[in-house]
């Protein structure tokens, strides 16, 4: 029975186990700043690829602006830090600081969901680049926050551990979403919205929702990315952001969280490793910014749905949604059905 | 008063150009309900395609008339940025016309990145910005306290006709009809003998190439940077959906807006305010008529 | 009490009178069948019934509720439900997920709960996933659960689509053309489906058919129309000898 406990509890300890690996190797010196730095972007990119998965990929839908709202969460983030919370206990606020970053865009995501789903089509990528650009424009002109020389004076806040906590959380989250009704409910949106609406699904509601999470997702990664580099200013958060976004979502794979695992991996470690063979070979670093767009159109020419499109991991899907604990399920029903066996 | 005319006068002229760009983003639009978010690039593009061809002129023949010059440049500018549009076309959205929609316009923002970024790597290009040479003599006439140059009468006149021009193609020629009708039913059009690929390289080339009239007035008159694709593609895109996006003169009548609140927004805020109203113009609109100012709603088809 | 009630419903479409006054009285437990040429209106009757199109005039009442502007979802939660003309499934999602969609408004977790794992969020899971392998289980589809639908078989994306709409726990079920595209073996299967699932889930019918096979086998009762109007209501029998059944049918030769 050693491989029926394995089954249901070996994914949690691993998880935990690796969880003391994040404080101490990096604080050991086992791994160099340089990874540490690197690892910790691969997370906070996993969460903005999840974040805009859920719209772009589940729900088929394009929104242009998810900058804004990581822009919102740093922000939000980083004036809590800095200006509310007592800096001597600034990691143990920490938590509190990205939840608030989070739910202030969500907030913003659900003043733009709420307008911007009346009608589908290409509105929601206008209102979504609309909104990318109020924001930033808004943050240029508050000189409270540093308008356009930016905002800084946080704390190098962000570990290794709590991107790492972070994004287990945010796997966990998006998890239990996709395989609800919500989830299911998305995923329907995407291919035949007048025929979800018909069998029962409300489409108005799991739009919203669906928006607001993934803003939500977007402003944890803003409040993390912030307090990595304890400098912000509202020229990080421009479309060419949302671009990263795009091409890590579709090179993962749409409709997959393992994919937006995979993608927001391959494409930092990948762009890093660009870094250095350009530096060997004395090429400008502006080459770099090249390789993006490059990318997202190969992809959407040859491989719209990226590695993973529409497929899932084994370890991120529930338990009961397994092949195999389907197939007993499915046998006992059968079992049961023979007594009255009266089908047409 | 004389500022306010003065100033109606700029708007005009920055108008024009919105308008201009305005139309490629919409001619495109109505005809394979697709945003081209590379047309702002395409824009940029062409207003070095100007300076490079003004550049090589001027420094092969100084003595020439100039309005020999601003023609061959004018005409170069057009022809090559229509190339590269239907180029684009063919290689990056053609293959996607059966995807789902929002394939190629993602497509088309990475094109226009692409185009950006390229630049700015592009060792002749790079990222500083820089002046075309004079093209037409710079004349300022003082008619009753109001300032008119010479670049500011031709970058009006030119888009008129220029806008005029289209309006005729659109409505009388066979090629105007074939659009029109690709645009209703994209699937039947090709049934009733209309070539439908031809047709749609020729929006490109057509969209396109007004761009470049627009950026090589542009140039005449402002710097040019890789950037600017951006700042002024997005603005032309504002003005396309304003307007009503898929409507030609809807799309001349967005970016004429657009000139006004980019002109007068500085009179009445902080100039660093002038993406804010445009953008909030933009989003307002939308909640209150989706379709913009001359659009038609959209029939769901079920 | 009366189904499903229509009053002089009409709709427009620009310029086209897609249904023109068109009066329905739907008893509990009927089978009535909807016919009449391409074009005359027949889907749109649905559409207006579902809430896909918000009538131009007239009423709709369900179970003494009015539908007309009533968001489609809530009709479907109401007890309505449909299936289309040319099998529209979650083409990319499995057969299980396509059944389990239709159980959206019977959960009553909400989304935080979900995203939480909470007991209540399991609980109710797992009993969707319970009934929906049931139902699929008597349409025959249970071994399929996990194939992609797009994957199936014509004749097994019909009745996924049947299973699918009984999913929502419908009163009143509206089947647009299910015999399209079937062989006379499957026709002859198919009949015998509709019949018992009306025994078995206490159904309304409301059947659009071309087939005058299934029509005059399994109708109680039979409209006719053509350019949105009605021009027909009987029996199949009084409709077999109706003249300008005939005349819409065959032309006015015939007459």
């Amino acid at each position: 029975m050693k491989s029926a406990f394995w089954k249901r509890w070996g994914l949690l300890l691993i998880l935990v186990t690796l969880f003391p690996l994040t404080i101490v190797l990096p604080q050991s010196g086992v791994i160099n700043p340089y990874i540490n730095l690197v690892l910790k972007y691969v997370g906070i990119n996993i969460i903005l690829t999840i974040s805009l998965n859920l719209v772009n990929g589940y729900m088929g839908e394009f929104s242009v602006g998810h900058a804004g709202f990581m822009a919102i969460g740093a922000y939000a983030a980083s004036i809590l830090t800095v200006w509310v919370f007592p800096r001597e206990a600034g990691a143990f606020f920490f938590p509190l600081a990205l939840i608030a970053g989070g739910v202030a865009a969500g907030i913003a995501g659900l003043g733009i969901a709420v307008p911007a789903f009346r009608t589908r089509g290409d509105y929601l990528a206008i209102v979504t680049l609309a909104f990318n650009m109020i924001i930033k424009s808004v943050l240029e002109n508050m000189e409270v926050i540093g308008g356009p020389r930016g905002f800084m004076g946080m704390e190098k806040l962000t570990s290794l551990a709590w991107v790492y906590v972070c994004v287990i959380v945010t796997l966990f989250l998006a998890r239990n979403y996709v395989f609800s009704n919500f989830g299911r409910g998305v995923l329907s949106l995407r291919e035949d919205e007048i025929a979800s609406g018909l069998v029962s699904v409300n489409t108005r509601q799991v739009k919203v929702l669906t928006f607001v999470f993934s803003a939500f997702l977007a402003g944890i990664a803003g409040g993390l990315f912030a307090h990595e580099l304890q400098f912000i200013n509202p020229r990080s958060f421009t479309i060419l952001k949302s671009t990263d976004m795009l091409v890590m979502v579709y090179l993962g794979g749409i409709g997959s969280l393992g994919g937006s695992v995979l993608g927001a991996t391959v494409y930092t470690l990948v762009l890093e490793g660009l870094r250095t063979v350009l530096q060997q070979f004395g090429i400008s670093q502006e080459w770099r910014l090249v390789v993006a767009p490059l990318m997202l159109i190969l992809l959407m020419i040859f491989r719209p749905r990226g590695i993973m499109g529409l497929r899932e991991f084994r370890f991120l899907t529930p338990r009961d949604d397994q092949p195999e604990m389907l197939a007993e399920q499915r046998k006992r029903i059968k079992a049961a059905s023979r007594i009255d066996e009266v089908s047409p | 008063m004389e500022f306010y005319v003065q100033q109606i006068l700029n708007a005009l002229q920055v108008g024009s150009v919105y308008a201009l760009i305005a139309l490629g983003y919409t001619m495109v639009y109505g005809i394979l309900t697709m945003i081209n978010f590379a047309h702002g690039d395409i824009f940029m593009v062409s207003t070095y395609l100007a300076f490079f061809t003004s550049t090589l002129i001027l420094g092969l023949a100084s003595g020439l008339n100039p309005i020999v010059v601003f023609i061959a440049t004018l005409l170069t500018a057009m022809f090559g940025t229509a190339l590269l549009a239907v180029v684009i076309e063919r290689l990056a959205y053609k293959p996607l016309r059966t995807a789902p929609r929002i394939s190629a316009v993602i497509t088309a923002l990475g094109v226009g990145l692409f185009l950006e970024n390229f630049m700015v790597a592009f060792k002749p290009v790079g990222p500083a910005p820089r002046f075309l040479p004079h093209l037409i003599p710079a004349v300022n006439f003082n008619i009753g306290g109001v300032t008119v140059s010479t670049i500011q009468i031709v970058i009006i006149v030119v888009s008129a006709l220029v806008m005029l021009l289209l309006d005729t193609i659109v409505r009388r020629t066979m090629v105007g009809t074939a659009m029109r009708a690709i645009s209703w039913d994209k699937f039947t059009a090709p049934l009733m003998g209309v070539p439908v690929d031809r047709v749609i390289s020729m929006t490109f080339a057509l969209g396109a190439s007004i761009a470049a009239v627009g950026g090589t007035l542009y140039g005449m008159a402002y710097t040019i940077d890789p950037y600017m694709g951006i700042r002024i593609g997005w603005w032309a895109f504002i003005s396309a959906v304003v307007g009503g996006i898929g409507n030609i003169r809807g799309a001349m009548i967005g970016g004429f807006i657009l000139g006004f609140v980019e002109i007068f927004t500085p009179v009445f805020l902080p100039s660093t305010y002038r993406d804010f109203v445009a953008f909030s113009l933009l989003l307002v609109l939308l909640i209150f008529r989706p379709t913009g100012i001359l659009g038609r709603p959209m029939v769901q088809k079920v | 009490m009366t189904m499903l009630h229509t009053k002089h419903l009409t709709h427009w479409f620009g310029g086209l009178r897609a249904v023109h006054d068109f009066n329905l009285d739907l008893q509990p437990g009927e089978l009535v069948a909807i016919i009449g040429p391409n074009g005359a209106g027949k889907t749109t009757v649905f559409n207006l019934i579902t809430g896909v199109y918000r009538p131009t005039e007239g009423q709709i009442v369900f179970q003494g509720q009015n539908l007309v502007g009533l968001p489609t979802h809530r009709i479907i939660v109401g007890g309505v439900a449909r299936t289309f003309q040319n099998v529209r499934l979650f083409k990319e999602l499995t057969v299980l997920d396509n059944v389990r969609i239709a159980h959206y408004a019977r959960a009553g977790y909400l989304a935080w709960e979900a995203m939480l794992y909470l007991p209540r969020f399991t609980r109710q899971e797992a009993q969707i996933r319970q009934d929906t392998l049931e139902l699929l289980d008597i349409f025959d589809l249970a071994d399929l659960a996990e194939t992609v639908s797009r994957n199936l078989p014509y004749g097994q994306q019909r009745r996924l689509e049947i299973a699918r709409a009984l999913a929502t726990r419908p009163t009143l079920l509206l089947l647009d053309e299910p015999a399209a595209g079937m062989n006379p073996a499957e026709v002859e299967q198919l009949m015998e489906t509709i019949l018992w699932i009306r025994r078995q889930f206490n159904l309304t019918i409301l059947l659009i058919e071309h087939q005058m096979r299934v029509v005059m086998g399994i109708a109680e009762r039979i409209k006719v129309l053509d350019f949105g109007q009605t021009i027909a209501d009987g029996t199949p029998a009084e409709i077999q000898n109706h003249p300008r059944v005939i005349e819409a049918y065959l032309g006015v030769e015939a007459v």
